[in-house]
């Protein structure tokens, strides 16, 4: 049963796959200016020697082509902008310390989602309530690049306990990924509250505390565990998210992370790696 | 308010909306946010009258001062009067917010709540289309959208509408499907009621509670992507600011000129917890079901 | 609270046994430097960029080294040369202990295989145009003669003869730019395009490159087989790759890095009062201007671009908005670029308002009456958009002229460039190498760098002749005449002349302030 239903999803992907391929591939050469066009102008002869060099002078469906029959075998290119780089390689470089940024960043998330958005659930129309809903609201509304820069600016610069930016030391991974789960802990912590809530109305739930368990003792025992459905089923896409998503909280700690990319490779036209990070994403949000 | 409502289709029962209004009238939070959300929108339209300097006019020899008596919110590094640019920014921030959370609401819900309702292949087929979209790189969709179309201010709700519609789309649908099975769905099914009435007598209505609370989250994402787009070249020019740019801005020289990253945040900040406010109070007394705590 | 206080003694504590990076003052000789964005590669005539030129400098050497405090040309892998009479031919005699990395000697073949590497049009090397200055370089680029024909040659392993197209007198000066630096013609040719990973890289200079973690950092170390070796006092060197200057500038202030390679510009202020006098600040090889595009009306007549410059109050543009200390430009070409001091044409301040706006008046547009409103167009940055903002205001204040802005995503501006398809937009251009003539060939007709659609013959006849002139008093006059041209017909609007502005360790020494902002490492310590 789990294995057709695999199978199937992967004979949905598969075609979809191949569509995302193609509709990046063409849609990013439509955009002005392309990886050699610089300050400096090239005159069209080296400009013309250049493309020959990643076969660019070719036809576009020849590219296209080229580039399939590559994918096919797991090559995704060499780098225009990185030249002694692969896209495999960029790739296996980067991805590495995303992933560990985003789990860090997921674990904080929800260690501070699920306390607070307990605690609310618990204490409803209390301080307790209102202190961390107003915190999560606050996760919402101020994004990474004003959080981190002001945690940066405490920690780092003023009280000169945590790394300023780096990705060396256990301190150096601190404030990034604090920064990185602060705006998803909002969002689980409200997730948390409202599956919460709508636990205790709940007729099994009525029935415990009509046998005198605490609150607490419920909320522990029984409510946890259908509450966090919604939690759950948010953590996939968050993670998708945060882990190719994190190019802010990598630009403000310089992390050498696969966030950067995403922005880098577009301004740079740097298309082999456009298509490889937008491959990257989609793979991630299929699974 | 009246702009929260109109996402909702107006073919329903009119005691549903008089219900949900007396409930909303005993909200005081509510009442006080949706106060709040007005009394700003007056002031921003009214800013020309209200600010006493011109959000342009530069003194250079008078950068980045703190707040005073002559400039209430301070100067930013040209000059500038941080209060009016403040308030000329919320009319800009808050348009831009409010209408391209609109745009993807209602794109959001409609496309959602087919696709969940009419479900097996059709669904399927409906939310791949939505994981594409999810994968094209967003810089060259708007930058492509700005060689054909130029740069149009129409434009800036289309791209930020784009990115924000698919998020909807499927909480909408999620919801749909769970409530695709419940008898009274289906007895208006059997009772061989339209499709298209179903869809929107019934399921929609029942999707708002979730709906509006990712709404209120939709708001500030979308005034916050518009510095982003503003990076793009596409969106307001300069000199005119938006909450987003004057933020951006402020991040930057926080520990010099700290007013230049606060007023811009507490605006936007109290116009987000007044937003969320309404919504709570709005999902409460759209869904008598889940107003009991 | 007490949570509190336990936070806080734990990460002092974490702190304490976390191995940092910090800089140890004492003995130490490894320089953590901030080096912009990350390189994109480190081939010497493959790269174009500020980033990787500072580092491809302590990797590699060239014939000729420079003095790091006058810039004077020194011996490098050339221990003498001599130039002819008529300015075109140069002999260099190379040292023997000059020896690549492992262990081969640098020989007159390699320069051959780089410099023809360098101009093979296969090579597609955006600085091929450093090798037009050879005999044949410019045809042998073109396609139109194969290498056989170019100006190099070698009578042994040691000696190499130089042919020049045109005497050039900067043409040593030429010689430390590192399109013209060896490169090891076995590595090359075996691995290709990766050639300069860490695992396979030889060459020839101080130091040796080490490790290369992309957005991270290049980590350099000293060369034993340099043949200078003793003198090279640093142990390693590490490059990192900063993007955000706010970032960079944080690190230096707790002490991870040594020098950055810039600073914020809202933070110079606070660094000017900083009594460590960490700031550096030097004049700096470069302009910041506006093209105007002189094929859109109104601006295709010169009274009106005349009018534009004068409105200006460039004292209170750097000064008030770009603050960096810089100097407003009275002329196109920096003062003291290969000795040339321009002479003043356009004013510091608004002296000459009153004749801008009778230009104006002249053109047909008294007070800026039944003037269409002008495109200001730049590149996306906070820095060019508040220079924008302020010409803007002083544009509609003094000239009554209304000026829009707007803004566009770095290779988008640059096709809007390319295409000529704006009113004015913001540039800046930064000298390959130190004479007027990499300013003001910018200007000649058909230079593909030119974005003005500005072509005057009289100008291009001018720069033509300095080409074959030898004598450099003549060459300054020829200079100040195309200047004398260029500021009277305005395609561009020069607005203030670049400097240097970054932090640097009081530690670090032997490091010197210079106009071509060249630190030669090899030189350096810490103190």
């Amino acid at each position: 049963m789990r294995l057709t239903y695999l199978l199937k999803r992967l004979a949905v992907m598969i075609p979809v796959f191949f569509f995302v391929v193609t509709l990046v591939f063409f849609m990013i050469r439509f955009a002005p200016g392309g990886p050699f066009s610089s300050e400096k102008s090239v005159s069209p002869a080296i400009l013309k020697n250049l493309e020959m060099k990643y076969h660019m002078d070719e036809p576009l469906v020849r590219q296209y082509l080229r580039y399939l029959k590559d994918l096919l075998k797991g090559d995704l290119g060499p780098s225009f902008k990185h030249a002694n780089r692969t896209v495999n390689e960029i790739i296996a470089e980067a991805l590495p310390v995303s992933v560990e940024l985003g789990l860090l960043a997921l674990m904080w998330a929800l260690v501070i989602g699920i306390t607070s958005g307990g605690l609310a659930a618990l204490k409803p129309n209390s301080p307790f309530d209102y202190i961390p809903m107003t915190f999560s609201l606050l996760g919402i509304c101020f994004p990474t690049f004003v959080v981190g820069p002001i945690l940066v600016l405490i920690f780092g610069v003023w009280l000169e306990w945590l790394p300023v930016a780096g990705w060396d030391t256990w301190a150096d991974r601190v404030l990034p990924s604090l920064t990185l789960g602060f705006a998803y802990a909002a969002y689980i912590s409200r997730l948390t509250r409202g599956g919460l809530m709508e636990m205790r109305v709940q007729d099994f739930i009525r029935t415990a505390r009509a046998k005198g368990l605490t609150e607490t003792q419920i909320l522990t025992q029984h409510a946890l565990k259908g509450g966090l459905l919604p939690v759950i089923s948010y953590l996939g896409p968050a993670l998708a998210g945060i882990i190719t998503g994190a190019l802010v909280t990598e630009t403000i700690f310089n992390i050498p992370g696969l966030g950067r990319f995403f922005i880098e490779s577009a301004v740079n036209r740097d298309y082999t790696v456009v298509m490889g990070t937008a491959l990257l994403f989609f793979a991630h949000l299929c699974l | 308010m009246s702009e929260l409502s109109t996402a909702v289709p107006s073919s329903q029962g009119v005691s549903l909306w008089d219900d949900a209004w007396a409930r909303l009238k005993k909200n005081r939070l509510a009442l006080l946010a949706a106060t709040f959300l007005i009394l700003e929108v007056l002031i921003f339209f009214l800013a020309p009258l209200i600010a006493p300097h011109s959000y342009e006019v530069q003194d250079l020899e008078r950068t980045m001062t703190g707040p005073s008596w002559r400039h209430w919110f301070g100067t930013d590094t040209l000059g500038r009067d941080l209060f009016a640019r403040v308030l000329y920014g919320g009319r800009v921030s808050l348009t831009v917010g409010i209408l391209a959370s609109m745009v993807s609401a209602i794109v959001g819900v409609i496309y959602g709540s087919i696709s969940g309702f009419l479900g097996g292949r059709w669904d399927n087929l409906m939310m791949r289309v939505v994981d594409v979209l999810y994968a094209l790189p967003f810089i060259f969709l708007v930058i492509i959208l700005m060689v054909y179309f130029g740069r149009n201010f129409m434009l800036l709700f289309v791209a930020l509408g784009l990115t924000q519609w698919l998020t909807m789309a499927r909480i909408v649908r999620g919801q749909v499907l769970s409530l695709r099975h419940k008898e009274f769905i289906e007895a208006a099914t059997v009772l061989g009621i339209q499709r298209k009435w179903i869809i929107f007598r019934h399921l929609i209505p029942n999707t708002l509670g979730p709906v509006i609370v990712y709404l209120t989250l939709t708001v500030p994402a979308v005034i916050l992507e518009e510095a982003f787009l503003s990076y793009l070249g596409l969106g307001i020019q300069a000199p005119l600011a938006s909450w987003g740019t004057l933020i951006k801005e402020g991040v930057d020289v926080m520990d010099l000129a700290p007013w230049m990253l606060f007023f811009p945040a507490l605006f936007l900040s109290a116009t987000l917890f007044s937003l969320n406010f309404l919504g709570d109070g709005l999902r409460d007394a759209l869904d008598p079901k889940g107003a009991k705590d | 609270m007490t949570r509190n206080r336990w936070f806080i003694s734990f990460f002092v504590l974490w702190n304490l046994v976390a191995p940092g990076h910090c800089v140890h003052a004492a003995v130490s000789q490894v320089l953590h430097l901030g080096n912009g964005t990350e390189p994109k590669d480190l081939d010497p005539q493959t790269v174009t960029g500020v980033p990787e030129t500072k580092i491809i400098q302590s990797l590699f050497e060239g014939l000729v080294d420079k003095d790091p405090k006058s810039l004077e040309p020194r011996p490098g892998v050339a221990e003498s040369w001599k130039v002819s009479k008529d300015g075109k031919v140069y002999t260099f005699k190379l040292r023997r202990n000059a020896k690549w990395s492992n262990g081969d000697p640098v020989t007159a073949a390699d320069f051959i295989f780089s410099w023809k590497r360098l101009l093979d049009p296969k090579t597609a090397s955006e600085y091929a145009y450093q090798g037009y200055y050879f005999r044949g370089g410019k045809n042998f680029n073109t396609g139109k003669t194969d290498g056989s024909q170019l100006g190099i040659k070698s009578t042994d392993p040691y000696t190499l003869e130089v042919t020049l197209e045109n005497p050039t007198p900067y043409f040593l000066s030429l010689l430390y730019h590192h399109s013209l630096y060896p490169v090891h013609q076995q590595t090359v040719e075996k691995y290709q395009m990766r050639w300069t990973r860490p695992e396979h890289i030889v060459s020839n200079g101080a130091f040796l490159l080490k490790k290369w973690q992309m957005n991270k950092v290049i980590i350099v170390e000293r060369n034993p087989t340099y043949w200078d070796a003793v003198n090279v006092k640093l142990d390693s060197v590490h490059f990192h790759a900063i993007e955000k200057a706010e970032t960079e500038e944080k690190l230096f202030q707790v002490k991870k890095l040594h020098a950055t390679a810039t600073v914020p510009t809202e933070k110079i202020a606070s660094w000017t009062q900083n009594a460590s006098g960490v700031l550096k600040r030097h004049p700096y090889l470069g302009t910041y201007y506006y093209w105007i595009n002189v094929n859109r009306p109104p601006l295709n007549k010169p009274q009106v671009r005349k009018a534009l410059a004068l409105a200006i109050d460039r004292e209170k543009l750097v000064k008030f908005v770009v603050k960096g200390g810089q100097a407003p430009a009275e002329s196109f070409t920096p003062p003291g670029t290969g000795g040339f001091q321009p002479q003043a044409k356009l004013p510091r301040d608004l002296s000459r308002l009153n004749e801008a706006q009778a230009l104006l008046a002249q053109a047909g547009f008294p007070k800026g009456k039944g003037f269409p409103t002008i495109e200001i167009l730049y590149n996306t940055s906070e820095g060019h958009k508040k220079i924008a903002e302020a010409i803007q205001q002083m544009w509609s204040e003094h000239l009554g002229v209304k000026a829009s802005l707007y803004n566009q995503e770095w290779k988008v501006f640059l096709d809007t460039q390319h295409s000529k398809n704006y009113m004015i937009s913001r540039a800046g251009w930064i000298a390959d190498y130190n004479d007027p003539h990499t300013f003001l060939e910018l200007l000649t007709t058909g230079n593909g760098n030119n974005h003005s659609s500005w072509s005057n013959l009289n100008y291009d006849g001018v720069l033509e002749q300095v080409q074959k002139e030898i004598s450099s008093k003549k060459r300054l006059e020829l200079f100040q005449k195309a200047e004398d041209i260029l500021l009277e017909e305005l395609p561009v609007i020069p607005l203030y002349i670049y400097t240097r502005l970054y932090l640097l360790s009081p530690q670090v020494q032997g490091w010197y302030d210079n106009v071509e902002d060249i630190h030669p490492l090899k030189w350096v310590w810490i103190q």
